[in-house]
């Protein structure tokens, strides 16, 4: 009994003396990551650094994505964050965490020398973490975070399958692709697929052609209010996809598939065209090494406004803030950016460096990707956002078109519906 | 002195159970009473997760009760529940019967029929998923089932099962009941394994057929395995979700939604834990009203 008691006496002394010891720098690093397809090449970057520099970096896989997201919000309620980490979210939640002082900002670091680190990584990359004055989000402005690669979303054909239906160059405006997915569909080829069971995938294809049919003013004032869900424009962008229905260009089932089941169908040559991202290089390499395919920006549909595709930093690391070991941290992603390391992550893993110096190691299917980095935009360098809610009633929406249960008009009042009820609420 | 002495053993004796159960105690609060009570704290608020949390009183349980898609979700899982409770455990139970007779290889089918369970749920979804794919490839069919039926003349029989509102949830029910259906099967072997054989004698010598038996004695002796199996049908069933994702991804529009795929869609895709706490809030309740009225059915059919 006394043993007993003489122990927990212990323990809660030492939980104390534990809590009462402000945490020291140390010349450990710890940094969490989700990249399945990388996480070797930092485990040889870690070793590497740790031979320069004398510092230990730990580095800590949490995959998939989704649990990782999960993780860092309960670390950060818990405050446990690592030194360096990565938020998978809205620029909104982004923001959060900056004023919650998790954030550390690195405009100086960036700036430094001239502005040598800013100017060697990509504008639209850093675009992501930065915060310029005056933002909706309340964020003091500066630079809070670190891309380590850049990456867009754009539409891939198989081209033994397009000579096969005939087709000698890939379509250059929407009725091209709808009339070549028909000569596809004649010889038995399914003409597209693409992962929109995930809604965010579907929702980057159809902000494409919103961006097309009105342009970005007219997008934003939706998103304020002023424009209603119900405007033609709004309806010719739900259109598309009705017409993508009726026309068969869709692979069955594509409102449930993931964008691993899709990968494979288009690395297996199930399908001529897919909508994916620039990580898919790597991924189709391991798939199928022999495929023969190529990059286009998804075709317009109109001339009224250029067709922007979505694309920005890829993966980006921010640096904890609260962390006793802050400047290593920042010292560690510097080297990380630099151009020999970034050189041997895009060669190691096909994925488009962040740093400008290094494109020219990459591969030509990553150079065509890299083109579309000049037509892109993202979601977080926009100056407001739609209402989550109401995305989600848009996405959904969209899925209800594609399976035939709803015309875009139908989905259009659903999701003005869903607008005006946030509008309600004060949202925006 | 005797006295004081009495009180201060007595003080030991109660400090030291104390700090026996300590240990257990303080788990059981900071695993379960303590995120019940931060639950019921969050859905009374507006938060994203991170950053400032607005108090707004009861606006997330109005806005909940008028919110079609939540309760179109606890009818799907409903439905899901009534498939396990009728389909799952009647072939569950038919199953149990066949093998509690004398029969070649029923050790061998035991271990058959109690597969499913131990597979875990985004294993069978995969493989389902692989079965019901919809599509060809060289004019042929990718997915078993299709290609059976096609390859079996019944080529108007090939459907989008995952992908049509008609179909999706009845195969998402029917691949959970395959799933679940050996949960049932081992409790109900078990349950018929306890009756007595001289109850089965004694009902033959006095005349009793095949169904008479059934009747008259095997499902009055199982009725309380019966009832616990229906408890934990339900509770399985209500709270689907693992095998959803893994089938349909973020579901089918919102035709496959349950209760905890909107909730985790709360907090995952609209950031809004104090909403998807109120969801979680209810459900519970739902959950607890379930378990209330199969528990009080199950007392007066012990009566009985």
């Amino acid at each position: 009994m006394r043993k007993f008691l003489t122990l927990c006496s212990c323990l809660i002394f030492l939980a104390l003396a534990g809590c009462s010891q402000p945490p020291e720098p140390s010349n450990k690093l710890l940094l969490w990551h989700w990249m399945t397809d990388r996480n070797d090449t930092f485990q040889k970057f870690a070793q590497e650094y740790q031979k320069e520099t004398g510092k230990e970096v730990t580095i800590q896989l949490f995959a998939p994505s989704d649990s990782y997201s999960q993780k860092i919000i309960a670390a950060a309620q818990a405050n446990v964050l690592p030194d360096i980490y990565g938020i998978l979210d809205k620029k909104s939640i982004v923001a959060d965490f900056i004023k919650a002082d998790l954030v550390a900002d690195l405009t100086k670091d960036m700036e430094a020398d001239g502005g040598k680190w800013e100017n060697s990584l990509f504008d639209k990359a850093l675009a992501d973490r930065r915060f310029d004055a005056g933002n909706t989000y309340g964020v003091a402005p500066g630079i809070y975070g670190v891309p380590i690669d850049v990456t867009n979303e754009q539409i891939l054909y198989n081209k033994k399958l397009l000579a096969k239906a005939g087709i000698k160059a890939p379509p250059q405006t929407f009725d091209e692709f709808v009339k070549d997915a028909q000569a596809l569909k004649r010889v038995g080829i399914t003409p597209f697929v693409s992962g929109w069971g995930e809604l965010w995938l579907l929702d980057c294809f159809a902000s494409n052609y919103a961006f097309n049919i009105m342009g970005e003013e007219k997008i934003f004032d939706t998103y304020r209010g002023k424009v209603k869900y119900t405007d033609p424009d709004w309806i010719k962008v739900f259109s598309i996809f009705a017409e993508l229905r009726d026309k068969g260009v869709l692979m069955d089932g594509i409102v449930t598939k993931g964008n691993k089941y899709a990968e494979q169908d288009f690395a297996l040559e199930r399908a001529a065209f897919t909508f994916n991202g620039s990580w898919c290089v790597n991924v189709y390499h391991d798939m199928n090494p022999d495929l023969d395919y190529a990059v286009i920006p998804p075709p317009p549909i109109s001339t009224a406004y250029p067709l922007k595709i979505w694309g920005s930093a890829g993966s980006t690391f921010v640096v904890n803030a609260s962390s006793p070991n802050k400047n290593s941290a920042i010292a560690f992603l510097k080297w990380l950016t630099a151009k020999e390391q970034q050189v041997a992550l895009a060669r190691e893993t096909n994925n488009l460096p962040s740093n400008k110096e290094a494109l020219a190691g990459v591969s030509p299917i990553l150079e065509e990707f890299a083109k579309g980095m000049d037509q892109s935009t993202h979601p977080n360098i926009w100056p407001l956002n739609e209402d989550p809610s109401v995305s989600e009633a848009f996405d959904k929406g969209i899925q209800d078109i594609i399976i035939g249960e709803k015309t875009p008009e139908q989905v259009a009042e659903e999701v003005q519906k869903a607008k005006d009820l946030q509008m309600a609420k004060g949202n925006h | 002195m005797n006295k004081k002495f009495k009180a201060a053993a007595i003080f030991k004796d109660n400090l030291q159970n104390f700090l026996f159960v300590l240990p257990a105690f303080a788990i059981f609060c900071i695993f379960y009473i303590y995120p019940f009570y931060k639950m019921i704290h969050l859905s009374f608020y507006d938060w994203r997760g991170i950053g400032p949390m607005h108090f707004i009183g009861l606006s997330n349980y109005k806005e909940l009760m008028g919110d079609s898609l939540w309760w179109d979700s606890i009818w799907h899982a409903g439905y899901i529940t009534l498939i396990a409770l009728t389909f799952q455990n009647a072939l569950a139970f038919a199953l149990a019967l066949a093998c509690d007779r004398e029969i070649r290889m029923k050790r061998f089918y035991r271990v058959i029929f109690f597969i499913p369970p131990v597979l875990s749920e985004v294993v069978v979804g995969l493989i389902w998923n692989w079965i019901l794919n919809p599509e060809t490839q060289n004019g042929s069919y990718i997915g078993l089932l299709n290609h059976f039926l096609f390859t079996s003349g019944l080529p108007q029989m090939v459907h989008d099962w995952l992908g049509d509102p008609k179909t999706a949830l009845t195969t998402i029910a029917i691949v959970h009941s395959w799933k679940g259906f050996g949960w049932g099967f081992i409790m109900f072997l078990a349950g018929l394994q306890t009756i007595d054989k001289q109850l089965y004698e004694a009902a033959r010598v006095d005349g009793a057929g095949t169904w008479k038996t059934f009747m008259n004695v095997t499902i009055p002796m199982m009725l309380p395995v019966i009832l616990v199996v229906m408890i934990l049908t339900i509770l399985g069933s209500m709270q689907v979700f693992v095998l959803i994702i893994a089938m349909v991804n973020e579901g089918l529009v919102n035709y496959t939604d349950v209760p905890v795929t909107r909730i985790f869609s709360a907090m995952q895709s609209t950031d809004r834990f104090g909403y998807a706490c109120a969801e979680a809030v209810i459900f519970g309740l739902i959950l607890v009203g379930i378990s209330f009225i199969t528990k009080r059915l199950s007392d007066k059919a012990k009566q009985v």
